[in-house]
């Protein structure tokens, strides 16, 4: 089986129809979770709901579990898919500005894109908000040429820098996880009791 | 009708990690949201000041050889992301127009607040080559170091300035 990227039919019509359902998909998840709403999106930042780690963690682990198993099974190669190139300075950087917006707008680019769908107009000036941020980085970025390779490695998957396979990876990526949910369901029953 | 309760999170994960996967099968690449917005943006600044756009390093490539920055599958992506969101909203009744905001910020400042925030997130988004969606999921699914690097920073900044924003939410 040899995926749309690798025959480069991503932005043909066949692939742009797929990203249409694979987006429709997407966009079920995120409001069938509640991530529609920017209250519940920004509950986990005051320990009150932690729906976002929850479904992160979990949609981590699954996709790795699936996606490793089936590299153990000779199935999917993973270094034929592309995956998001690592450059350690201005993903940190940029993270922090990101983790900011994030809370000061109460979206992030995606929950966004559902909350505008469910009707909140917050929503649509977030990612009015977003576009113009993204215009400002154009403008910057010629400025900033050394600081945006500063860390690079490429691909840099964890699995191949310690030496284990990706399944293994995948598996300790679900202990993690499921650690994390037993601290989540600590903590909000902790507060359950104290609210 | 009144809005009906969400689902659990952890089968919301769980089919979110799914279609993930399904993503890499199919396409070869994860889910993403900021490149459809950043898109977006330059073709509405090319509308007004084509020169600008097409001279700049990092928004000219969209345009050689005549193309259009909305031709690509990230745009479609988003399209349906809309989509998906509000059926899944509409067939729970929680579809409503509204500003969602804390019980002591006004709707005004609430507005205030997200252009703010959304032009940080859309900063940072550039900065570090994706969102939530196309970096912290996609690139965390596989183990890439930049995707975990991008979850501990965004979640840190977020966490460290919450309780100055305490008044915007709770």
């Amino acid at each position: 089986m040899n995926h749309l990227l690798a025959q480069g039919m991503l932005d043909a019509p066949l692939g742009l129809l797929l990203s249409l359902a694979i987006g429709g998909l997407f966009g079920f998840w995120l409001e069938r979770a509640g991530f529609g709403s920017s209250r519940k999106l920004t509950a986990i930042f005051y320990f009150e709901d932690f729906a976002v780690l929850k479904v992160m963690f979990a949609a981590m682990a699954t996709a790795a579990l699936v996606l490793s198993g089936l590299a153990a099974l000779g199935k999917v190669d993973l270094h034929s898919m592309f995956v998001p190139p690592t450059v350690l300075w201005p993903q940190a950087v940029g993270g922090l500005v990101f983790g900011a917006g994030f809370l000061i707008g109460g979206w992030c680019p995606g929950t966004a894109a559902v909350g505008l769908a469910s009707g909140r107009l917050d929503a649509l000036t977030f990612l009015g908000g977003a576009g113009l941020g993204s215009l400002a980085y154009a403008f910057m970025a010629p400025g900033l040429q050394g600081f945006l390779v500063a860390g690079d490695c490429g691909d840099c998957v964890l699995t191949d820098l310690v030496g284990i396979s990706p399944l293994v990876g995948a598996m300790v990526l679900l202990a993690i996880a499921l650690g994390a949910f037993v601290v989540a369901e600590k903590v909000e029953a902790m507060q359950r009791r104290t609210s | 009708m009144s809005p009906r309760p969400y689902w659990n999170p952890y089968l919301a994960g769980v089919g979110l990690g799914l279609t993930l996967a399904i993503a890499y099968l199919v396409l070869g690449t994860g889910l993403g949201a900021s490149g459809a917005i950043t898109r977006t943006a330059t073709t509405a600044l090319h509308a007004v000041a084509p020169a600008t756009v097409e001279a700049n390093a990092t928004m000219g490539g969209y345009y050689e050889g005549g193309g259009s920055p909305l031709h690509n599958y990230l745009v479609w992506m988003f399209a349906g992301v809309l989509a998906g969101g509000f059926l899944s909203a509409a067939a729970a009744s929680r579809v409503r127009v509204q500003v969602e905001r804390g019980p002591r910020i006004s709707a005004g400042g609430r507005i205030a607040l997200t252009l703010l925030g959304g032009a940080l997130a859309g900063l940072g988004a550039r900065f570090a080559g994706g969102c939530t969606s196309g970096l912290a999921l996609s690139g965390g699914a596989m183990l890439q170091a930049g995707a975990m690097v991008f979850v501990m920073t965004t979640f840190g900044a977020a966490f460290g300035l919450a309780p100055l924003l305490k008044r915007a939410w709770r």
